[in-house]
């Protein structure tokens, strides 16, 4: 049986999703595409100059690609909504990565605005996966309000600090019925690993490639990493003991039937 | 509420304090924080943080690439008019001083935005003088009406306003403000500003929140370095940002780093900047607001814009010229200030690239 990742009715063979607003030229998208495996990349719309022939990032990204524009720069519902709905004119499709900041000290997301601006759109055929702190009130929220994934922040975009928000990320996992995608914070493969290994659906990943020195490469180490971590989770971890298990047991033979 | 609280409870700490001194077991310790206070603000722009340089640039290029890439957002600016009725001393447009005047109509308002849109350029930063009869908010509305045709993004460094004026403006398509404090020290700003109505310090100071308040998107704010005392300037200058940051969340907070250049006016800086100040500015401020934008401006000579990419900037002009229709007329008057870097737009992309940063041409639109 294949292992899928299923969102707005597409399967994605990759867990790995890609963001692609801090790399030193796109023209290295096609490159980390290819070596990573990736399926679905995230553009903000903001930052796509649609009547440019050679400074257009479109142009860049593989056409297999699932393209997810996101709502970079929105500071409340209706502004994401807005960006929503000039990318689907433009022809960016029907997916989008909300993203709605109020806060540009810290780019923490706004999880009541998140909410609204996906009611909205998801009414009107978008796929939303929403940008939110791993809050499972705000969570359930965005299941009723009908968003595709739920996307909780691991740590600070663009912290690469890893998942610190590792119990709150791993109650979202238990409870919501809808793919747990880790994005924002993952610094080096090993955090995406260990949230893929916990359960997570799927991890985006942006500055901790775009920032490598060799981002190509550091694509490819994601990949591999989200790979291990959910292949992990399939084979189910053994459990965690607070003490050292010997693999040969001193008290084995109480249970052969030696030592009466 | 205003900065001018903040700003007097520092001043008057420093006064008292005096000079505080610092040693080098301090700069290395607040080179391991991670955020930084702003008394760690005032000792990294201190005597005792310079032979610290290159531990800096090392800290400032890893945050600056963690929170902006390896971008630098490309822009220019577009002078309107040069009518003013400031005495500014410090400035080419003073009132006194006996150069051609000139304001753009709608109609070259439209070349020049034409010539500046063909070098593919999505932001553009328009200026004025202050001459609010000459160029209003009407004058101001009809030629934004233009410039939208051609541009995403629309910011203004003009003669500040009150808080209706800047909403009509952001209706009209503007979104970003660039205004200087010139300098943070007060009776420096009045001996500065003799006449006219820049001389209000505390109009001035509040015009970022005036138009936070009224909903613009991103605020530019600066000294004039070499005005006044450097190290007190910068250090307000990340004062005031941290302020607005904090007052306004939503609002994204950028710097620049000005530095006085040869003008019409026989002035001179009473505190020169020299590089490896300049440098230890840029520095200091990335360290204690690592998500404000830092722009750099064609004041600055090639080499060291090149120079300073790495160091934290974020936004640089290009193909600039601060005459009144520098780019479509011929030339029978003087700019504001004299431009260091005369690259056209192409040579800046090419540099960029070559520096293994990408060149942004857009990073918003009208939504």
């Amino acid at each position: 049986m294949k292992d899928a990742l299923e969102i707005g009715g597409r399967c994605f063979q990759s867990r790995l999703l890609l963001g692609s607003g801090k790399l030193s030229s796109d023209a290295l998208i096609p490159e980390i595409a290819a070596r990573s495996g990736a399926e679905i990349i995230t553009v903000a719309l903001r930052r796509i100059d649609f009547k440019s022939a050679s400074a257009n990032i479109l142009n860049h990204i593989p056409k297999n690609m699932q393209l997810m524009p996101n709502t970079s720069g929105a500071r409340n519902a209706d502004e994401a909504v807005r960006i929503a709905r000039i990318a689907r004119a433009a022809g960016c499709g029907n997916w989008v990565k909300i993203e709605v900041i109020t806060d540009n000290k810290y780019l923490l997301p706004d999880g009541y605005e998140t909410v609204r601006a996906v009611e909205i759109l998801a009414k009107e055929g978008f796929v939303t996966l929403p940008y939110v702190s791993p809050d499972l009130m705000t969570a359930k929220r965005l299941v009723e309000a009908g968003a595709a994934a739920v996307m909780p922040l691991g740590a600070p975009i663009g912290s690469n600090r890893g998942l610190k928000t590792k119990e709150l990320i791993r109650i979202l996992i238990d409870e919501i019925n809808l793919p747990i995608i880790v994005d924002a914070g993952l610094g080096k493969p090993s955090h995406a690993c260990e949230a893929m290994e916990m359960g997570a659906a799927a991890c985006l990943v942006n500055t901790a490639i775009a920032g490598a020195s060799d981002p190509v490469a550091m694509a490819a180490a994601f990949s591999m990493a989200v790979q291990a971590g959910r292949q992990a989770f399939l084979a189910g971890p053994g459990a965690e003991t607070s003490f050292a298990t010997a693999s040969s047991p001193l008290t084995g033979f109480l249970r052969e039937g030696i030592g009466h | 509420m205003s900065f001018y609280e903040t700003y007097q409870t520092f001043r008057q700490i420093l006064e008292q304090a005096g000079k505080a001194s610092h040693g080098p077991d301090q700069i290395q310790r607040i080179l391991q924080q991670s955020t930084l206070k702003p008394w760690d603000l005032y000792a990294l722009l201190s005597p005792a943080a310079a032979p610290f340089l290159e531990q800096m640039a090392q800290k400032a290029h890893r945050l600056t690439v963690q929170h902006f890439g390896r971008t630098i957002l490309l822009y220019t600016p577009l002078y309107l008019s040069n009518y003013c009725t400031n005495f500014c001393r410090y400035c080419g447009f003073n009132a006194e001083n006996p150069i051609p005047r000139k304001q753009l109509s709608p109609a070259e308002v439209e070349k020049e935005a034409q010539a500046i849109a063909e070098t593919g350029l999505k932001h553009i930063l328009i200026l004025t003088g202050d001459a609010r009869q000459l160029a209003g908010l009407d004058y101001l509305k009809s030629c934004i009406a233009v410039l939208r045709r051609y541009f995403t993004s629309i910011g203004i460094e003009i003669y500040a306003l009150e808080t209706g004026e800047y909403r009509e403006l952001i209706a009209a398509g503007v979104d970003s403000l660039t205004i200087y404090q010139e300098t943070y020290d007060e009776s420096l700003y009045q001996e500065l500003h003799p006449q006219g109505p820049k001389k209000d310090y505390c109009f001035r100071l509040d015009a970022p929140e005036r138009a936070c308040r009224s909903g613009i998107r991103s605020v530019n704010i600066a000294a004039l370095l070499g005005l006044g005392d450097w190290r007190t300037d910068a250090f307000f200058t990340g004062l005031h940002a941290d302020y607005l940051q904090r007052t306004f969340p939503e609002v994204e907070v950028g710097l620049s780093l000005p530095r006085m250049r040869a003008h019409a006016g026989a002035y001179q800086p009473l505190y020169p900047v020299k590089d490896a100040v300049l440098v230890q500015i840029m520095l200091a401020l990335r360290l204690y607001l690592p998500r404000a934008g830092i722009a750099l401006s064609t004041r600055e000579q090639a080499g060291l814009r090149d120079n300073l990419i790495r160091l934290g900037v974020t936004k640089m002009s290009a193909g600039s010229t601060t005459r009144v229709g520098g780019r479509t007329q011929a030339h029978d008057d003087v700019g504001q200030f004299e431009i260091a870097d005369e690259r056209s737009v192409a040579e800046m992309q090419a540099r960029i690239q070559g520096l293994g940063y990408q060149p942004v041409f857009k990073d918003w639109q009208p939504i």
